[in-house]
């Protein structure tokens, strides 16, 4: 695990910027968009951090299904939530972003069901570990279904969404990073600042909860041992 | 394999599919081209949700065990796909059949729809197959199969209805070919994986 410091610090800078150069920097000035252009700053690189984390989550899962290491399934399952986490907000602020340019904060638009259909598809890969009681079990199948399911996140989100027509901005494109959309004065804030800020804000939460949860597997086997010294001496 | 032995399962589905689609009539009537086009895809799901989810599920320890004993799980995984992928023709087939007599015939070009309605039969058999072979390690499996399936089929099923217009509309739009490409491309993903990952769900 990542003992040093540099880089949380790294990432509380970069999120100052964002936040501080994105609410007062230059943008272009679109009809329709207006100011709400800013959102690109958090709700696009929410998208990135999401599949970042569930890249990290399927290497691990890949690892863990090589080695059997029960370390590997804690780090699959921790940065599959943190995924999680990220997809809804880049969920929710997408839909505050349509309630003030599309008039509604849902309006069935393809890249809405694709987002909202690939966080069911990992909600469902929750369900599946909590239905097993077994541990052993609960990764390896954890594993096997969270390969799966990266796997058919690509033409939910990536391929789909892209084949239609779709009111989402970039249209039947490449969403919002196209040069018509942002200028020079965006991409010195998104690139260095908001896409790498959010995600190693990401990193950083979900290398927080592993800790917590192997603390608690220890505790848990030291508990366990104590008991059964107790046992043995009386 | 085991159901041509247990054949009432078979039976049940024919039955299945059959008073599904009178029920339909009953309600519904001579649908228009659009709902007479989503009416089918959900019935396929449904149908293909019943019939296939049996393969794995329906199978008893015992005869798991002989399984393990006398191949590997690449050949078993491979005939049990094939297996429902033909069932699942069979059953595209027939409910097309059921829907053209019952709910009349909206499509302009039906002969493209046959081949659509196969495809359309065997990807989703592709990937039901997999996830029955998911849902029957975990307990509680027939309510698992439902919430582990159907987001991961939706993005199969717009792209199926999405494709279908070909046979509803009397112009060819373009882009059409792309998605076929595409979902050809996710069954042989499909394949694949399965192919790979279901020694690692086969050994207990």
């Amino acid at each position: 695990m990542l003992r040093q410091n540099w880089w949380k610090i790294v990432c509380v800078i970069l999120l100052v910027y964002t936040v501080i150069a994105g609410f007062l920097g230059d943008v272009p000035a679109k009809p329709i968009l207006n100011e709400t252009i800013r959102n690109l700053y958090f709700h696009v690189a929410m998208w990135f951090g999401m599949m970042i984390l569930f890249i990290v989550s399927v290497i691990y899962a890949v690892l863990y299904l090589r080695s059997n290491k029960p370390v590997y399934d804690i780090y699959s399952l921790e940065y599959a939530k943190g995924g999680i986490v990220f997809g809804c907000l880049g969920l929710l602020t997408g839909s505050i972003w349509a309630r003030y340019t599309w008039g509604a904060w849902w309006s069935n638009d393809p890249k809405q069901l694709g987002a909202a259909v690939a966080l069911l598809i990992y909600f469902a890969y929750l369900v599946l570990r909590n239905s097993m009681t077994d541990l052993d079990k609960q990764a390896r199948i954890g594993a096997v279904y969270n390969i799966f399911a990266f796997a058919m996140l690509f033409p939910t989100i990536w391929i789909i969404p892209r084949m239609v027509e779709s009111l989402h901005p970039g249209g039947m494109g490449n969403p919002a990073l196209d040069t018509h959309d942002i200028d020079s004065r965006m991409r010195v804030v998104f690139w260095p600042g908001a896409v790498p800020g959010w995600t190693l804000l990401g990193v950083w939460i979900t290398t927080l909860r592993i800790r917590l949860r192997l603390l608690e597997e220890k505790r848990h086997v030291s508990e366990s041992f104590e008991s059964k010294k107790k046992i043995s001496n009386a | 394999m085991l159901e041509v032995r247990q054949q009432y399962t078979f039976y049940g589905v024919l039955l299945y599919v059959a008073s599904t689609i009178f029920v339909l009539y009953l309600s519904m009537g001579e649908p228009e081209g659009p709902v007479w086009k989503g009416l089918f895809w959900m019935i396929q799901l449904f149908v293909c949700v019943n019939a296939v989810a049996k393969s794995f599920l329906q199978e008893g320890r015992g005869r798991l065990l002989y399984f393990f004993s006398i191949t590997g799980p690449a050949n078993f995984i491979l005939s049990k796909l094939l297996f429902n992928a033909l069932l699942m023709l069979l059953m595209s087939g027939l409910s097309l059949g059921l829907f053209v007599l019952m709910l009349g015939n909206p499509m302009p070009n039906p002969g493209v729809f046959i081949f659509i309605s196969c495809l359309g039969g065997m990807s989703l058999s592709l990937v039901f197959t997999f996830l029955a072979a998911i849902a029957a390690r975990a307990q509680q499996s027939a309510a698992l199969m439902a919430i582990l399936g159907f987001p991961l089929v939706i993005p199969q099923l717009l792209l199926l209805s999405k494709i279908s217009n070909i046979a509803f509309a009397e112009v060819i739009q373009g882009g059409l070919a792309g998605m076929i490409v595409v979902l050809v491309g996710l069954d042989i993903m499909i394949l694949a994986l399965s192919l790979i990952l279901f020694p690692f769900l086969w050994k207990d």
